[in-house]
């Protein structure tokens, strides 16, 4: 019934761009950091971890950077990032909106003659959709960067055979794939957290918990959706 | 004009309002008063939809509001101006851009008639240069003048305050007070203020309805409140020592 209301033909459109642009600046760019780090460790972690298991010499060195890329394409930046971002970004609209439930923010939108569910749930849900793909993108990027850095300083594999490794039997269907995945659990990170910010009644215990409700139903939703796509997209 | 005729609301099977029928004046600043869990916001919210009441009407000059549709509503609601008790400001927008919503959502100004419109709105709530704070930088009285400024910008036919008064020195609610009075009468809106103050009830009380457990218990001025024989009524004009020893005095 929400989504029902949340896709009904917006009053104004111009104010609705004005507010993707401030939920893409707000949203996404705001997560850029904090994407950038996790990224980074996380495929120095990988090649690290790749190199330290990898004892046989029929195996070639450059399994390690083939081992990363695909790691981090396929599932780190997709669907790590996403659970992340369902943390980050799901508890800030969870609690947004239900301030603005509590608070009679809503109400004053209905009191206006504004249908208060769409303007304030379409431009989150637009926001996400349009620059999650660029922050997974990106996130690729730094991911395979910080296995290069491990490479060059710790010396488990030459850089190389690392480049070697992450330019070996490339199929470009591997970026389509994680970028379908990542339109999917943009819809997830914002709507979800919106049903549940959009529906408080109380005071900030109740906001506390609609924050907490949604951010651990958005991930559940994200792990059963990304089986589903894997299954349908790879299978 | 604001009628209601025989609005009954029950929450799980509790009833919470039962068979008000009232009617509010243009032109006047009608009170809906009673003790804390009377139904008095309820009722308020039943008359401006944001509460559906499980029987009767609402009528807005005349016009049936209860059986209209989402969108006839909508037209209704462009009328309607509300002062929420918490101010209801939103915080990610400065007061400027607080007042103007409506204006942008709603009208065909130009950008500088906005403009105009909004600095008007905050001069006659006797604000000038916060423009560009933010509701979290203004004071509790600011921002219910900020609520009232950005609740008259459509020139509303009727206006609704949630307890303008709550959480404000005395001093200040006598301000916001005289604000809505002198609004009501200089645009001829049909106001309705819910409160429990009674120097609010005193001061600007044309027309009063005092709820009882959900029931039209008494209606009246802010004369004939003091002279009022219900012992209820009493219970909450008289609560106070002031009021107490005012009811001696004039006696």
């Amino acid at each position: 019934m929400l989504m029902a209301r949340v896709f009904q033909k917006p009053s104004k459109a111009s104010l609705y761009r004005k507010q993707i642009i401030y939920e893409i600046d707000s949203l996404g760019l705001g997560s850029f950091g904090i994407i950038t780090i996790i990224s980074v460790f996380m495929g120095a972690v990988i090649t690290l971890q790749t190199a330290s298991n990898i004892d046989s010499a029929l195996i070639p060195a450059y399994t390690v950077g083939y081992t990363a890329r695909q790691s981090i394409i396929l599932e780190f930046s997709p669907t790590i990032i996403a659970l992340i971002l369902a943390g980050k970004v799901g508890s800030n609209i969870a609690s947004e909106i239900g301030t603005m439930r509590v608070s009679e923010q809503i109400d004053a939108l209905e009191i206006m003659g504004i249908n208060s569910a769409s303007y304030i749930i379409v431009p989150k849900i637009i926001a996400a959709i349009f620059i999650n793909p660029f922050l997974v993108v990106w996130s690729m990027f730094i991911g395979i960067f910080g296995g290069y850095v491990v490479a060059f300083l710790s010396g488990v594999v030459s850089t190389t055979d690392y480049i070697y490794g992450i330019q070996y039997d490339f199929d470009s269907f591997g970026i389509y794939y994680a970028l379908i995945k990542t339109v999917f659990f943009a819809f997830i990170i914002t709507a979800i957290p919106s049903y549940y910010g959009y529906y408080v009644k109380g005071g900030a215990l109740e906001v506390g918990a609609a924050s907490t409700k949604g951010v651990v139903s958005s991930s559940i939703v994200i792990l059963i959706v990304n089986y589903v796509l894997t299954q349908i997209l790879l299978i | 004009m604001i009628e209601l005729r025989n609005i009954s609301k029950s929450f799980n099977g509790k009833k919470v309002l039962n068979d008000i029928s009232v009617s509010f004046e243009r032109g006047k600043t009608n009170l809906i008063i009673g003790a804390s869990g009377s139904g008095k916001s309820v009722l308020t919210k039943c008359t401006v939809g944001l509460i559906e009441p499980d029987e009767g009407e609402v009528l807005y000059d005349g016009v049936n509001f209860t059986k209209m549709t989402v969108d006839e509503r909508k037209e209704v609601r462009t009328e309607i101006g509300m002062l929420f008790q918490g101010g209801a400001l939103f915080d990610s927008q400065t007061v400027e851009e607080n007042v103007k919503f409506p204006l942008l959502m709603h009208s065909k100004m130009s950008k500088e008639e906005m403009d105009e419109r909004v600095n008007f709105c905050l001069d006659r709530v006797n604000l000038t240069g916060v423009n560009d704070r933010y509701p979290a930088e203004i004071s509790g009285g600011m921002q219910k003048r900020v609520g009232i400024a950005r609740a008259i910008a459509l020139k509303p036919k009727y206006l609704f305050c949630d307890e303008p008064n709550s959480g404000l020195d005395p001093k200040t609610s006598i301000l916001i007070d005289d604000l809505i009075k002198e609004i009501t009468e200089e645009y001829q809106i049909t106001t309705i203020v819910v409160t429990h103050d009674m120097n609010s009830v005193l001061q600007i009380g044309e027309k009063i309805l005092f709820i009882h457990e959900g029931n039209n218990y008494w209606e009246g001025d802010k004369v004939s409140i003091l002279e009022t024989e219900k012992k209820e009524l009493q219970d909450l004009v008289f609560a106070s020592d002031l009021m107490r020893k005012l009811k001696k005095v004039k006696k």
